[in-house]
């Protein structure tokens, strides 16, 4: 290997490793604020670059399907969930949030589907459509076990993975699909070049991680997650609601999924299941920050991608056995730094 | 349902199965191997998850090594699948020793998420081995021979599967029910507890583990030799998963819900694949969303399994007659007034806190000794320094003249130190007696595989007596076998009481132990503690009850603000001016 080539695969690797970030980022958000281990959460970024390809085609996104098959499901359980507890003057606002908003996007796309549109606007269009799964997700399948311990709402999400790719497959199909370049501008530093893809996902990377930031730094809704996220009960007893602050939380980190999908897209074929895997690879670069660090996971995803990268060099084939054996040693280095055996309760059964 | 009758219908359903293969069609045994292959598999995460705790998503890769093993052996080196069999068992108890060795130290959540990496990692290796056939397998594996007779015919491996399915299940059922058993039992909630009774969490987890990957191995050499090719798709972590499912389904923690459990799954994956494609052309999406659906309906209202509904049905087991035998061996106590702990200049800081300054003091064979003191005076850290669950910045301590500062808690108890909680730590879905024998655990020998084997009958009879013996003397042996969790509060207290006599201690530190107790349940207390000190144990207490102390201990030691604040008999403490200040506020 000469230096140009582990420059090429460093460069190469770290753009990788910016898509794990956000993605990574994504999964810190739901796991601090809700205690979610949330596995399925890469299949929303498969789901926004298909739902990208799918506008370029001028064919009609399964998102649409998907978001109302979600809704309606959602609506199902907001209505039993008031009947149940004889408030039925609160479902309006269930109604709303779980039903109507998320169908606006959907109507959207489906009154413009065929039409040619500037990409920046199907961009937004897919961004929109993508966002709403997480918290419609988290409605129907997390709420109703908010209680639960830390491994029962793991393993749940683990199932979900069965019942997402399924309905990918369903609304998105076996195809694999590969979306325009969003730019196509090719840089030379040197001796290395640099395509205009690569440093528009890692600005991007750098600038939704900065955003993320000013959002729970600068803002009261930040600092509600924060709360939340440092200490539920506390965070209850000053009037920040734990079903407010978990669909917010969703609501971003599915938005960093979403827009994770339309910065992958356009380097690698996305099928309807290639989200398991590159959620999982998120949560390598997650659990090395130990799932509660940002700057932790943003180092750790940013490592994943280059170490896939360098994998990928050496024998392409075995690159998914080198990102996931890295957990081993990882775990090794967590468990030899514990000082103290948690305590935590490690109850399946509730 | 009668005891009689829970008898005959168990009687008809093994009969049932004993002659399926005279009269089931031929397509509904190949169902049943199926189920007997995953059951095995199951068995394995019902010890692992279902009783320890310990979530794995992964055993699909242990079955994968296991199947790869054989077939590489009895095709590639052409050798019996008999051996194949050693082989698959050593490779995967092998590759579960290290994967354990690395990742049974994190708990929670971390755990589960090693276990879907390195299931998925195992996957991609089997795919991509040139020796392995890569993608497309091996093919050709020979069939099991018993003697001369072949076992190829579905209706002939049908008997190996089952017979080693029931196998496997009886060595389980044993082992929950002896020594090491118990302590897989007890892994659940907390290890603090566990390894202040002189177990080794670790140990017992990584064992659990192994045999769980060994279940896995066994259902891959049938896997491998029933069907008698190999790839790496059914070795896939989505399969992982759903063997996890099948043992929450079936209910997870019951050794027969690893059948009900694999037959529910299979049989339902059978009739969704029957029927689904008449309502759509997309049958298999179809699948996978139901399963979804399912085991999120099954884990938001049904945790427990389908298990317990049977269980409802089925007579509860007799209780079992009173243990007789000779009590355990007990140790030579030290004679008294000889110093027994010593404490000396004990020194902890949480950050720029002195919680203990410079604490000292000792206390003497046969004697009781009260550590009191006002709310945050630091009684309960010179206790965790003491039993070993935090490290001390300074200071020493030394029991029977040795050194065992900051030895970990386990080291600890086996020297002869029992403690009680302050806030009671017991394993509520365990027996009374059973929480009792976990204390008598340093003092049996054990292990898993005389306890799988039923060859610790004579140990477990003197256990048991011992452990009834403690019972009987703090007052709960009518209970016996009553769950700890339905016992009030107070009494569990007691319970904790007679799990730290069966350990045979020197020396007993006991964290607010009236703390919760009513009038007369703090006098029984009480007179079971001098009874206590007859015997020569010695006892600490660590204690906010100033009467409960004062007319029972020898000597106190009083502490405040971290530092000591005086000791001696509890006449002069009563009457000290500075410990009168430290509890009532100053008088001026």
């Amino acid at each position: 290997m000469t230096p140009d080539i582990a420059l090429i695969l460093g460069i190469d690797g770290i753009a990788t490793g910016s898509i794990y970030v956000l993605v990574g980022l994504g999964l810190v958000l739901i796991f601090s604020v809700t205690r979610v281990v949330f596995v399925p959460f890469g299949d929303i970024v498969a789901f926004s670059g298909l739902t990208l390809a799918a506008m370029q085609l001028n064919r009609m996104p399964g998102t649409i399907y998907l978001l109302a098959t979600l809704a309606l499901l959602a609506c199902v359980i907001e209505v039993v969930h008031h009947l149940w507890r004889r408030q039925p003057q609160r479902m309006v606002r269930g109604l709303v949030l779980y039903g109507l908003l998320p169908l606006v996007p959907a109507a959207i796309a489906w009154l413009t589907a065929g039409m040619s549109m500037p990409a920046f606007v199907q961009i937004l269009l897919a961004i929109a459509l993508v966002a709403p799964i997480g918290p419609l997700i988290e409605r129907i399948a997390l709420r109703p076990l908010a209680d639960a311990s830390v491994l029962l709402l793991l393993i749940v999400s683990v199932a979900l993975t069965f019942g997402l790719s399924g309905l990918g497959l369903l609304f998105f199909g076996a195809e694999g699909f590969r979306t325009k370049p969003l730019t196509n501008e090719i840089f030379r530093l040197g001796s290395v070049t640099m395509t205009s893809q690569t440093l528009l996902m890692l600005a991007s990377a750098a600038v939704f991680s900065l955003l993320l930031f000013v959002f729970f730094e600068h803002t009261l809704a930040g600092k509600a997650l924060r709360a939340t996220s440092i200490n539920r009960v506390g965070a209850r007893i000053v009037g920040i609601r734990p079903a407010g602050t978990s669909a917010l939380a969703f609501l971003l980190a599915s938005l960093l999924a979403a827009i994770s999908g339309i910065l992958i897209s356009p380097v690698t074929t996305l099928y309807y299941d290639s989200g398991f895997i590159i959620g999982l690879k998120a949560f390598v670069g997650a659990i090395i920050g130990g799932l509660v660090s940002y700057p932790g996971t943003a180092i750790g995803a940013l490592f994943v991608g280059v170490l896939e990268s360098f994998a990928s060099f050496w024998n392409s084939s075995l690159k998914e056995v080198v990102v996931f054996s890295l957990l081993i040693p990882v775990m090794l280095l967590r468990s030899l730094s514990l000082a103290q055996v948690d305590e935590e309760d490690e109850e399946v059964q509730g | 349902m009668s005891r009689t009758t829970a008898y005959l219908v168990t009687i008809a359903m093994i009969a049932m199965l004993a002659t399926a293969p005279l009269w089931v069609a031929e397509f509904t045994i190949t169902l049943l191997n199926y189920i007997g292959i995953y059951a095995l598999v199951v068995l394995g995460v019902v010890l692992l998850t279902g009783v320890g705790g310990l979530t794995s998503f992964g055993q699909a890769a242990f079955v994968g090594i296991g199947a790869y093993a054989t077939a590489w052996l009895t095709t590639a080196q052409g050798a019996s699948p008999w051996l194949g069999l050693v082989f698959a068992l050593v490779v995967t108890g092998a590759v579960a020793a290290l994967l354990g060795a690395v990742t049974l130290r994190l708990g929670g959540h971390f755990l589960p998420l090693g276990t879907i990496a390195w299931g998925l990692a195992i996957y991609f290796l089997f795919g991509n081995i040139e020796g392995l056939g890569r993608h497309n397998g091996m093919a050709d594996v020979p069939p099991i021979y018993i003697g001369s007779v072949s076992l190829e015919p579905n209706s002939a491996i049908y008997y190996l599967i089952w017979v080693m399915l029931a196998l496997a299940m009886l060595l389980v059922a044993n082992l929950l029910q002896s020594r090491e058993g118990r302590a897989i039992r007890s892994l659940r909630g907390g290890a603090v507890m566990v390894e202040s009774l002189g177990i080794n969490v670790f140990r017992v987890r990584l064992i659990t583990f192994v045999v769980a990957a060994l279940l896995a191995a066994v259902s891959g050499w049938l896997y491998a030799h029933m069907s008698r090719f190999v790839s790496p798709t059914p070795f896939d972590v989505r399969m992982g998963i759903q063997y996890l499912f099948m043992a929450i389904l079936g209910g997870s923690g019951q050794i027969l819900g690893a059948v009900v459990g694999a037959a529910l799954l299979t049989v339902l994956t059978n009739a969704l694949q029957d029927i689904l494609p008449r309502f759509s052309a997309n049958g298999e999406q179809l699948q996978a969303i139901v399963f979804a659906v399912i085991y999120v309906l099954a884990l938001q209202f049904a945790r427990g399994g389908v298990m317990p509904f049977v269980l409802q049905f089925v007579p509860r087991r007799r209780k079992p007659p009173a243990a007789s035998g000779e009590p355990l061996p007990r140790r030579q106590m030290p004679e008294a007034g000889r110093p027994l702990l010593t404490v000396h200049g004990l020194l902890k800081r949480f950050g720029g806190l002195e919680a203990v300054s410079r604490v000292g003091f000792e206390v003497a064979a046969g004697e009781i000794v009260g550590l009191i003191g006002p709310n945050g005076a630091g009684k309960s850290t010179v206790f965790n320094l003491i039993t070993g669950v935090l490290r001390s910045d300074d200071g020493t301590v030394n029991f029977l003249g040795a050194d065992i500062t900051n030895a970990n808690q386990r080291r600890i108890a086996r020297a002869g130190v029992a403690r009680t909680f302050q806030h009671v730590k017991l394993r509520s879905s365990m027996s009374l007696i059973d929480n009792v024998l976990l204390g008598a655990y340093p003092r049996t020998r054990a292990g898993f595989v005389r306890g799988a084997l039923r060859l610790d009958l004579a140990e477990e009879a003197r256990a048991r007596a011992e452990a009834q013996h403690q019972l009987d003397r703090v007052g709960l042996g009518t209970e016996a076998y009553d769950l700890a969790g339905n016992l009030p509060l107070g009494r569990q207290r007691i319970l904790e009481v007679a799990r730290a006599l069966a350990a045979d201690p020197a020396l007993i530190i006991f964290d607010e132990p009236a703390a919760g107790l009513s009038r007369p349940e703090k006098a029984a207390l009480a007179e079971l503690l001098r009874g206590l000190r007859k015997e020569g144990v010695t006892v600490l207490l660590v204690e906010h009850d100033v009467e409960f102390v004062m007319g029972l201990v020898d000597r106190i030691v009083v502490m405040d603000f971290g530092s000591k604040l005086m000791e001696g008999p509890p006449a002069s403490v009563r009457a000290d001016p500075r410990v009168q200040e430290a509890y009532l506020g100053s008088v001026v």
